[in-house]
């Protein structure tokens, strides 16, 4: 250690100074911002990586899988009258997987349950995400103008808000889908929406309230930035991120509820195919030992959910300003 | 104003090797105020009877059940060019009646003016054009600077606010331009204008702070604590950057502060606060020689000294500070003063409110028995506390 300091003096901290750059010392050598250093902790949380893959994969099957797979969903097949590897009459109850029908046949009509599982993952991601988006602008409008401006606007926009949250909801829904949509997918994605804004309203108005008395907010108004650019650039950016996350977990939760609302067969209807009607329709033929055709459409919706809740835990840690790398 | 000789600026910065008193290594405030040609010094921030009180809401219909008189009826006079320090303890509202002046807050009553025109009566349009002549710097440097913002649009965005026919400010070219030369004269790199907040540390940011403000070329600054959220090695640093600053720019502060010894150095003449109200108004040196109001001295004989082996005599003040939602009567100090125990508690401390009076030299104290505050009754003060002291430990 002697030798060393005596074969290189350490230089004088005016040497320093001079290769520096007079006063700073501390220089990064990327320059990240908050979005980067947040998808830098997301890529390091595996179940998040995992389940996002997971959603992903799901959505491009909605996307491209009508065009891959064999048979087209509006085109009814003939009738089976034998199953693959069986003498025995089944056309009733519909064939188990298969090669020509991996997923298996429905009873019935017996069509194809792959080609019935993929184009009802459409409706279901579309009603789940178109849903959640739009409840999450209202919410985000309805809170955002709540928390900013305060007073008796608040008072009047969380009274709306606390008697929609009273409403049984889900009786609300099968009534309203029934006789306002009439099994139209996009009133059932409409209804959804205008119940599903309360939550974020609430978390937007919070977000607001605390963001609104900032010092960055104070220091903006002091140099004279308007309404307009402090909501907009200082604190709907600032508040981004939990409502994306209650956003994403929201998907999850609309399609789950619009499964059930449609098994209730007060949902979409049958031509327009979605996980929630698919099950629906195989109810009656479980008992003849079909169990392949709930099987399917409803792994479809636990994967999905599976995928959209754990993206959401990992949003949740990696948009967390608080959590640090 | 554009061109900036960020020498001084960057030389002061460089000094990491201060450590020490906060004040060590500044050169005492100029004594004096930039005074106009006839020996008169002119008032550049006017504030009278100004008034501010936050309510208090209760019950379940959320009334306003009562006020905390966070600035009750302060006035003051600031002069062009000089540094008004404004000192007490946390909580009298020193800083409330900084962000009051520049209309962060709306008054309650009262009246401010800043050179000549009437702030608190400025509608939208006319404000924002005024915050271009006065401007603030804020206590806490992680607070005060949106983390999803890029320096750039930090310092930048306020001259965008601003932008007009003359000064081109609206031109992206221009803005940036100016960014980097304030980011200079603070002491920091031009290229620091991509980054983003988090990675400076806290005396950067407080630098990126004091560009933000400055950049605007104001004449009239409210330093709210600037320093007292910084290590001490690196309030020096900043300290001194102010320092430089406010020579080149002609700036008038008004320094909110806590730390006396800071104020020493920096200001020129200091107002002390308790409770809301003004208690004594002084030159620097005046005050730190002859404090004329109890309580001035008993914060004056609260400051540390660096020496640990010297044990110093202090006058403590008995009790709490009263709740400013319901200050005592009369006297505010009067619960916690000593002068008022030596004189055998006179009447009207309790019945009548001291008015803010010339006490001599332009010094002011609201105290009706300022005249008795000098050295030897505050020796006698301190004396008697500690026989009380040492009885009660016996």
């Amino acid at each position: 250690m002697d030798q060393r300091s005596s074969l290189t003096p350490p230089p004088a901290l005016e040497e320093i100074e001079a290769a520096v750059g007079s006063t700073d010392y501390e220089v990064s050598l990327v320059s990240l911002n908050q979005w980067q250093l947040a998808w830098r902790r997301f890529k390091r949380h595996r179940l998040a990586v995992f389940g996002s893959i997971l959603f992903l994969t799901i959505c491009a099957i909605a996307v491209i899988g009508p065009f891959i797979i064999p048979f087209d969903f509006y085109t009814i097949p003939e009738p089976l009258k034998f199953c693959v590897g069986s003498t025995v009459l089944r056309a009733a109850s519909g064939c188990p997987p298969s090669i020509n029908h991996i997923l298996g046949t429905t009873g019935g009509l017996q069509r194809d349950l792959l080609t019935l599982v993929v184009n009802g993952a459409r409706l279901s991601l579309t009603i789940g995400i178109g849903a959640s988006a739009t409840a999450a602008i209202l919410g985000t409008i309805v809170g955002g103008v709540a928390g900013y401006f305060g007073g008796w606007l608040d008072n009047i926009l969380m009274r709306i808000v606390d008697v929609m949250l009273s409403l049984p909801l889900l009786f609300v829904i099968l009534v309203v889908a029934k006789f306002l949509g009439g099994g139209n997918w996009f009133v059932v994605m409409l209804v959804f929406a205008v119940f599903g804004w309360q939550g974020i309203a609430r978390l937007v108005r919070s977000l607001f309230l605390s963001l609104r008395s900032e010092v960055f907010v104070d220091a903006a108004r002091a140099v004279g930035v308007n309404d307009r650019r402090i909501i907009f650039r200082h604190i709907l950016p600032n508040a981004v991120s939990p409502i994306i996350v209650a956003m994403t977990l929201s998907v999850a939760s609309v399609i789950v509820g619009e499964a059930f609302v449609s098994f209730l067969g007060f949902g979409v209807d049958i031509t327009q195919p979605t996980w929630g009607n698919i099950l629906s329709n195989s109810l009656s033929f479980i008992p003849l030992g079909n169990w392949w055709w709930p099987l399917f459409p409803g792994l479809a919706i636990v994967f999905t959910v599976l995928g959209i809740n754990f993206m959401g835990d990992g949003l949740r840690d990696a948009l967390d300003p608080r959590s640090r790398d | 104003m554009d061109q900036i000789s960020s020498q001084a600026a960057a030389q002061a910065a460089a000094t990491p090797g201060t450590v020490a008193t906060p004040a060590a290594g500044l050169e005492p405030a100029a004594p004096a105020a930039a005074v106009s040609g006839d020996g008169q010094a002119e008032v550049l921030l006017d504030a009278r009877n100004l008034k501010k009180y936050f309510p208090i809401y209760g019950g379940i219909l959320r009334r306003v059940v009562g006020q905390v008189y966070a600035v009750d009826d302060v006035s003051l006079q600031i002069y062009r060019g000089e540094t008004f320090g404004l000192v007490g303890e946390s909580g009298c509202g020193k800083t409330t009646f900084g962000r009051t002046v520049i209309r962060l807050e709306k008054a309650t009553a009262g009246s401010v003016s800043l050179d000549g025109q009437d702030v608190l009566a400025l509608n939208d349009r006319d404000l924002r054009r005024m915050r271009r002549r006065m401007q603030i710097i804020f206590q806490d440097p992680y607070g005060s600077l949106n983390p999803r913002m890029p320096v750039s649009d930090i310092i930048g965005e306020g001259l965008l606010a601003q932008a007009d026919a003359e000064n081109q400010w609206g031109k992206r070219s221009v803005r940036d331009k100016r960014v980097g030369d304030y980011l200079e004269a603070v002491g920091l790199r031009r290229e620091y204008s991509r980054r983003y907040p988090h990675e400076f540390s806290g005396g950067q940011r407080q630098r990126i702070g004091i560009a933000r403000a400055l950049a605007l070329d104001p004449e009239f600054v409210v330093c709210d604590e600037p320093v007292s959220a910084l290590d001490v090695s690196i309030q020096s640093q900043i300290l001194n950057v102010l320092s430089e600053l406010r020579r080149e720019f002609h700036l008038t502060l008004l320094f909110i502060a806590h730390n006396l010894s800071v104020v020493q150095y920096f200001c020129q003449r200091v107002g002390v606060m308790y409770l809301g109200t003004l208690v004594e108004v002084a030159s620097v040196e005046q005050l730190y020689a002859t404090p004329r109001h109890p309580y001035t001295v008993a914060l004056l004989s609260a400051i540390p000294l660096p020496d640990p082996r010297i044990r110093k005599k202090r006058l403590v003040l008995k009790g709490d500070v009263p709740s400013p939602a319901n200050p005592p009567s009369g006297c505010r100090f009067h619960t916690r003063c000593w002068l008022y125990e030596k004189l055998g508690r006179p009447e009207n401390c309790v019945t009548v409110e001291p008015a803010l009076r010339d006490v001599g030299g332009g010094q002011q104290a609201a105290c009706h028995y300022a005249e008795y505050v000098n050295p030897s009754a505050v020796q006698e003060a301190t004396a008697a506390q500690d026989a009380v002291a040492t009885a009660a430990a016996d």
